[in-house]
């Protein structure tokens, strides 16, 4: 063997810093699908905000601006004890690269608690999406179905092209929408939480991912594992972690600061 | 705990810079919620989308490395940008491009000529 053959070096590889380079490259690729993953949803966003922006003006009242903006902050701070936590990896400082990913960790409880209570708000307001919404606001009697009312159309009958599937599109009139609070409710709102919904979920399951990721190195770190010669896992795990930090820049001006 | 011990591979950042990074998001945050008080009418979606630009930069740079990074890197995430703005830049072109009343109430929005 070699004179100089550090234990985390793979065979295939000849150098550390070749396989660094190499896993790095991979995750950067993996980041770009990410990217592209999301972008499908924001070019959904990007083309009904296009063609409807009266009911992204409206129904964005309804997200809380203060728990989205707290969730912002909460998301940044994790972001930089992740960044640090790689410094710490870097460096050999055990003891904090443990406190490190411990408060990012709670980070991330932190903004899927927020999160949780949010999701909660719109569920108890029926402010659902597709055929699920079913908006009571204060002071307006629920919209709901009359009793045994058909939920679809009879057989037979050919359904008018408004009427698209899984509540895509519905065919009620913006003028028999009652007048709430926050104004006159235009049509087809329920798009809007469809999309919120889903940008939100998919953003929030990336974090429960790197939840999970990140608790896995601190038990890696806790067993004292990682060090200047061998850091990999942390930095990887944290460029991670940063790109759902980069998502949700975009998401919370783009949902919660719609004027 | 050996502070002197250093990395043989990657780049370590200083701390001032990850907490003037981290200093200036959140300042930027303040900035992008103090805008949507503010009426600037069809700027103000740019002006929150260059803020994010900017935050996401950021991150991209100091908090991901890829200042300090290999060049390729960041070929990669920027083509992967690229291509996204690309992808809606054309379904957003494509999408004003048909009859606005071929499905009624579809786009009430789009001011048509009366027949």
């Amino acid at each position: 063997m070699s004179h100089e053959h550090p234990p985390h070096l793979q065979h295939h590889f000849d150098t550390s810093e070749q396989q660094f380079d190499a896993g790095k490259l991979g995750i950067w690729l993996f980041l770009a699908t990410e990217i592209l993953l999301f972008g499908g949803l924001f070019c959904a966003y990007a083309i009904y905000r296009a063609n409807h922006p009266e009911i992204f003006v409206y129904a964005h009242q309804f997200l809380d601006k203060v728990l989205g903006g707290t969730n912002t902050v909460v998301l940044l701070c994790s972001s930089l004890t992740m960044a640090w936590a790689v410094r710490a990896s870097q460096l050999g400082q055990r003891t904090l690269l443990i406190v490190l990913l411990s408060l990012t960790l709670l980070g991330g409880f932190a903004f899927m608690g927020i999160k949780a209570v949010e999701y909660e708000q719109k569920w108890k307001h029926g402010l659902l999406p597709g055929t699920h919404f079913a908006p009571h606001e204060e002071g307006t009697p629920a919209v709901t179905a009359a009793p045994g009312a058909p939920k679809t159309a009879p057989a037979g009958t050919i359904q008018p092209s408004a009427t698209g599937p899984a509540g895509t599109v519905r065919a009620e009139a913006a003028e028999t929408a009652p007048e709430g609070p926050h104004g006159k409710r235009p049509s087809n709102t329920q798009i809007f939480f469809g999309i919120y919904f889903l940008m939100t979920g998919l953003h929030g399951l990336h974090v429960l991912i790197g939840m999970g990721a990140i608790a896995w190195i601190l038990v890696r770190s806790i067993k004292g594992e990682f060090g200047p010669d061998y850091f990999t896992p942390v930095d990887f795990v944290g460029l991670y972690w940063h790109l759902v930090d980069l998502i949700w820049i975009f998401l919370f001006p783009l949902l919660y600061l719609i004027s | 705990m050996s502070h002197s011990a250093h990395p043989r591979v990657g780049h370590v950042v200083p701390l001032p810079v990850l907490f003037g990074v981290l200093g200036t998001l959140l300042v930027m945050t303040f900035v992008t919620v103090a805008a949507s008080w503010l009426d600037f009418g069809r700027l103000s979606l740019w002006i929150a989308l260059g803020i994010a630009v900017f935050k996401a930069s950021l991150v991209l740079l100091f908090f991901m490395h890829l200042k300090y990074d290999k060049p390729f890197n960041a070929i990669v995430i920027i083509v992967s940008m690229a291509l996204v703005a690309l992808f809606i830049a054309i379904a957003l072109t494509d999408t004003t491009q048909y009859e606005p009343n071929k499905i009624p109430g579809y786009a009430p929005s789009i001011k048509t000529n009366p027949q």
